[in-house]
């Protein structure tokens, strides 16, 4: 048994193919008015990691200031609008769309066989909007910032802040329509895209998540937006839907807000899940153990993603009655998520498992995720909620699955797919290096927020008693570390553009249809119409057709 | 899975003789982009009742707290003016239904002749909430400009009110009438704003139908419009007794 | 069991006008119905009658012009799923407001 799987092509004599998605055609207006799902990919990877580095440099900022217990480095007001820029850029500009809209775009045609997206016009359009989206929030953020917190809590976001509440507010609601687009595309496509024999249970479970979430996207979005068109009017005109004086209710647009954002965080980690059953598999050469299951949790994530979103209102004063409904329902998520975990480490079970980067990723987000869920059952309780909730105990819950989970979800499946998209290897030691340092410096940065938040440090605050200090330095200091493990890929998979190996058609032995073709792909993915004879993940199947082609080429 | 559209060897190659113009690349089948585009118009269908939906949920729960006000509000809005509009949509959605039929049938002229019907319906249909909405101005019952509590405090002194012997309103419920001119506003105001967006787009469809677009065979589009606008008038089959007939006895 | 339902889906099912025909008289019936209802005192009924007729109203729209009664199991299913989750909105957001004056246990 070989230390590694990875096949590349006889560097000397190896060649990027002439005729692909990437070389059909050239000039700024190719790309800007293309139909194909891989290059509004392409460009979606560039717009959300340019976001990501706004939101990023947020970050370092508001771990910059809370070095001290002071409030030295910035005003509070200041303060105030850096983490709610944070918030807002890394939730609607990088963690929704991030998996969907460049790995799911670029992939799931692909996987299924199909020669695009079911409507690549509406694909693209989604792409125009959240570009406007984009400039629209950084055009708010320079000429004056927000400070409600991205959750644009009301009262305050109607009647006592001054900042840009309107602009923003637009901003996410365009944000939202581009993202309903991209989930409607994904359930057109996956159910009437695919290709012969491609029955719902051979899909790869990366498509089954995008499905689950794209049911979330469609379907919770437009609360979202409508609750964001009430808080601009309330702004303007002074409608009182939300305005007590008047005799409208704060808490209804808590009610509306967080029906979308609660499956929202489904939008977000779903995706990461997809992701990683696709690298475990892959990289223990079995398939994944319980498909059934595992695809069926995705789809139980999305259903019970409905029921749970008050459980962000235990303190708020919602009915007794129904804290103890949405506790209790809130306990059920745990469920899917776990049979989810479980499978993985199933699948890894007995598995010839390899270390590459991909997998690295994959076992960072296994074990993050899995603390960032487990903390979540803390806060869905609702009477441990009482004490934890608005503390960094929050910060860190959500930071373990979101960063922890999705971010690593998000950068092992950028490494798996990477000779895909680019028909280039990414450097294997020093991205191997990378994974590393993340994983370290994640924990460095939230694990004392768990500890400084059970101490009772509130979130949100510029200042802090000064008996926190050493965690919080130790945050900082991890925030840093973080920042180098995620400027390495950047710069070294810049690099990989021109100077990487390359990859061939498929460097990770992978069975997915998307494997089977050159890399990077043509512009209509397949030369012939693929016919999928075999389960997912059937690595013996893999086997036989090298076979077959030794024979035939010998 | 019944719905399951795999595509079986001789579709693809009945596929291969028959490429129709209006068949995009990257559909295998003309059924296959009929499909796809039908179950897109229902999806984007799925993303409208949330939209609705929020503002829906909102209206429930401020009617449960100030019935009174919302009664006495509703009696404010033209019961004849709201019942004609009603019976003007469920006919636009009729001639836009045999628009449909005739486009599937391919008869020409009588798809034109639908279309045109259903445009003006919707016209129809904007110019009376345009007579609904100066009253309102008039009275200026526009929540946040100018708002007037007048018909509420002091019923008798309006026709409107007086006609359903409204009692006067404490001044603390009276306010609370604002809140349903609100939604009357935002609620009929989304739905016309759809109204005007499907106008816009019949309009353009009337236009190409003259060239025979629609009669060819291909007849998606229409159907997946006539979806939208049947949508735009369930909207308005919940909106209308919602807003108009809360409570219309003396 | 695929072929057969891919035969189904390419079926396209015409509504003959005499449906749309008998749908819109009952769709103006039942609207002169539910004005007239408003007018007579009926307490509690009052809304559930209103509400109900218009629910009948839309049930005919969605079967019969927007063709769901002809139309495959999926859009039957994306239906359901849209009514589905407006209720999961509307139920569960009004089942705080109406256990909020039960106060504490």
């Amino acid at each position: 048994m070989s230390t590694t799987i990875v096949t590349l092509p006889d560097q000397s004599t190896a060649r990027i193919p002439k005729m692909n998605y990437l070389s059909k055609e050239n000039g700024l207006l190719s790309w800007l008015l293309t139909g194909d799902h891989k290059r509004i990919a392409i460009l979606y990877l560039i717009s959300i990691s340019f976001f990501f580095f706004i939101g990023g440099a947020l970050a370092g900022l508001i771990r910059l200031e809370l070095l001290t217990p002071q409030s030295d480095l910035m005003a509070t007001d200041t303060y105030n609008k850096i983490f709610s820029m944070h918030g807002i850029i890394m939730i609607f500009f990088f963690l929704v769309p991030s998996v969907p809209a460049t790995l799911g775009n670029f992939l799931i045609p692909m996987m299924l066989g199909a020669k695009d997206l079911a409507l690549p016009k509406v694909n693209l359009l989604s792409w125009y909007l959240y570009i406007a989206a984009g400039i629209l929030a950084l055009y708010a953020m320079i000429t004056g910032g927000v400070d409600t917190g991205w959750t644009f809590t009301t009262p305050l976001s109607t009647h006592y802040v001054n900042t840009n509440v309107i602009t923003t507010g637009m901003a996410i609601f365009i944000a939202g329509f581009s993202s309903i687009f991209t989930g409607l595309n994904f359930i057109v496509t996956i159910h009437k895209m695919r290709a012969p024999g491609m029955t719902w249970f051979r899909m790869p479970l990366f498509v089954w998540a995008h499905y689950a979430t794209s049911i979330l996207m469609v379907l919770g979005t437009p609360v979202l937006a409508i609750a964001l068109v009430l808080v601009v009017l309330e702004r303007t005109v002074g409608i009182g839907v939300f305005d007590p004086a008047k005799g409208g209710d704060p808490l209804l647009f808590q009610h509306l807000f967080w029906f979308y954002s609660h499956p929202a965080v489904y939008i977000m980690i779903l995706p990461g899940m997809g992701v990683i059953s696709e690298v475990i598999s892959t990289f223990s050469r079995k398939r994944v153990f319980g498909y059934t299951a595992v695809a069926f949790s995705s789809v139980a994530i999305a259903v019970f993603g409905f029921f749970v979103w008050a459980h962000h209102m235990f303190i708020m004063g919602i009915s007794n009655y129904s804290v103890l409904i949405f506790s209790l329902l809130t306990m059920l998520v745990a469920v899917p998520s776990a049979i989810k975990i479980f499978n993985w480490a199933f699948t890894l079970y007995k598995g010839s498992i390899t270390f590459e980067t991909p997998m690295l990723y994959a076992f960072g987000f296994m074990g993050l995720f899995t603390i960032g869920g487990m903390t979540g059952i803390f806060l869905g309780t609702s009477g441990v909620d009482i004490h934890l909730t608005e503390t960094y105990f929050i910060v860190a819950h959500f930071h373990f699955v979101m960063v922890g989970g999705m971010l690593m979800a998000f950068l092992a499946g950028v490494h798996f797919w990477w000779p895909k998209m680019t028909g280039r290897m990414y450097p294997e030691k020093i991205s191997q290096l990378a994974a590393l340092v993340t994983f370290i410096g994640f924990n460095l940065t939230f694990f004392p927020q768990f500890i400084l938040g059970t101490l009772g440090m509130p979130r949100r605050y510029a200042s802090y008693p000064p008996e926190f200090q050493v965690l919080n330095v130790f945050s900082t200091a991890g925030a840093t570390i973080l920042g180098i493990g995620y400027l390495l890929p950047v710069l070294y998979l810049t690099w990989s553009l021109k100077y990487g190996e390359i990859a061939g058609n498929n460097p990770w032995q992978a069975t997915g249809l998307e494997w089977q073709t050159q890399s990077p792909p043509l512009t209509e993915n397949f030369v012939e119409l693929p016919i999928m004879d075999h389960e997912a993940y059937d690595y013996e199947w893999l086997e036989r057709q090298k076979e077959k082609e030794v024979a035939s080429v010998g | 899975m019944s719905d399951s559209p795999v595509l079986t060897q001789d579709a693809l190659e009945a596929a291969h003789h028959a490429h129709p113009p209006y068949q995009r690349h990257h559909f295998e089948t003309m059924d296959q982009q009929n499909d796809a585009t039908n179950f897109a118009m229902w999806l984007f269908l799925l993303t409208e009742i949330m939209f609705f939906g929020g503002l829906f949920t909102a209206y429930l729960i401020l009617r449960n707290w100030y019935y009174p006000a919302f009664v006495a509000a509703s009696h404010q809005l033209n019961v004849y003016w709201g019942s004609l509009n009603t019976l003007v949509l469920i006919s636009s959605s009729f001639t836009m239904a045999m628009g449909v039929w005739c486009a599937e049938t391919r008869r020409k002229s009588g798809l034109v002749l639908c279309l045109t019907l259903t445009f003006l319906l919707g016209l129809v249909f904007l110019g009376i909430k345009t007579i609904e909405y100066s009253e309102k101005i008039e009275k200026h019952h526009v929540p946040g400009f100018h708002y007037s509590l007048q018909s509420f405090l002091n019923p008798a002194s309006d026709p409107a009110a007086a006609q359903y012997g409204d009692k006067p309103l404490a001044l603390d419920m009276a306010r609370k009438t604002e809140l349903y001119f609100f939604l009357y506003f935002a609620m009929t105001g989304m739905h016309a704003l759809h109204m005007i967006i499907g106008i816009a787009i019949l309009g353009f469809m009337i236009f190409r139908a003259r060239a025979g677009a629609y009669t060819t065979g291909h007849v998606t589009f229409v159907e997946n419009f006539g979806l939208y606008w049947h949508f735009v008038d369930i909207i308005w089959i919940f909106l209308f007794p919602l807003l108009y007939l809360i409570s219309r006895h003396q | 069991m695929s072929e057969q339902a891919h035969h189904d889906e390419h079926e396209h099912h015409i509504v003959s006008p005499k449906v749309y025909v008998v749908i819109f008289l009952a769709l103006l019936a039942l609207t002169s119905l539910t004005v007239g209802a408003s007018f007579i005192e009926m307490g509690i009924f009052n809304p559930i009658i209103a509400l109900g007729i218009a629910v009948i109203k839309a049930v005919l729209v969605v079967l019969f012009f927007m063709h769901v009664k002809y139309s495959t199991k999926l859009t039957k299913l994306t239906v359901g799923a849209g009514v589905f989750t407006f209720f999961i909105l509307i139920g569960m957001t009004l089942a705080d407001y109406f256990t909020r004056a039960w106060g504490r246990w």
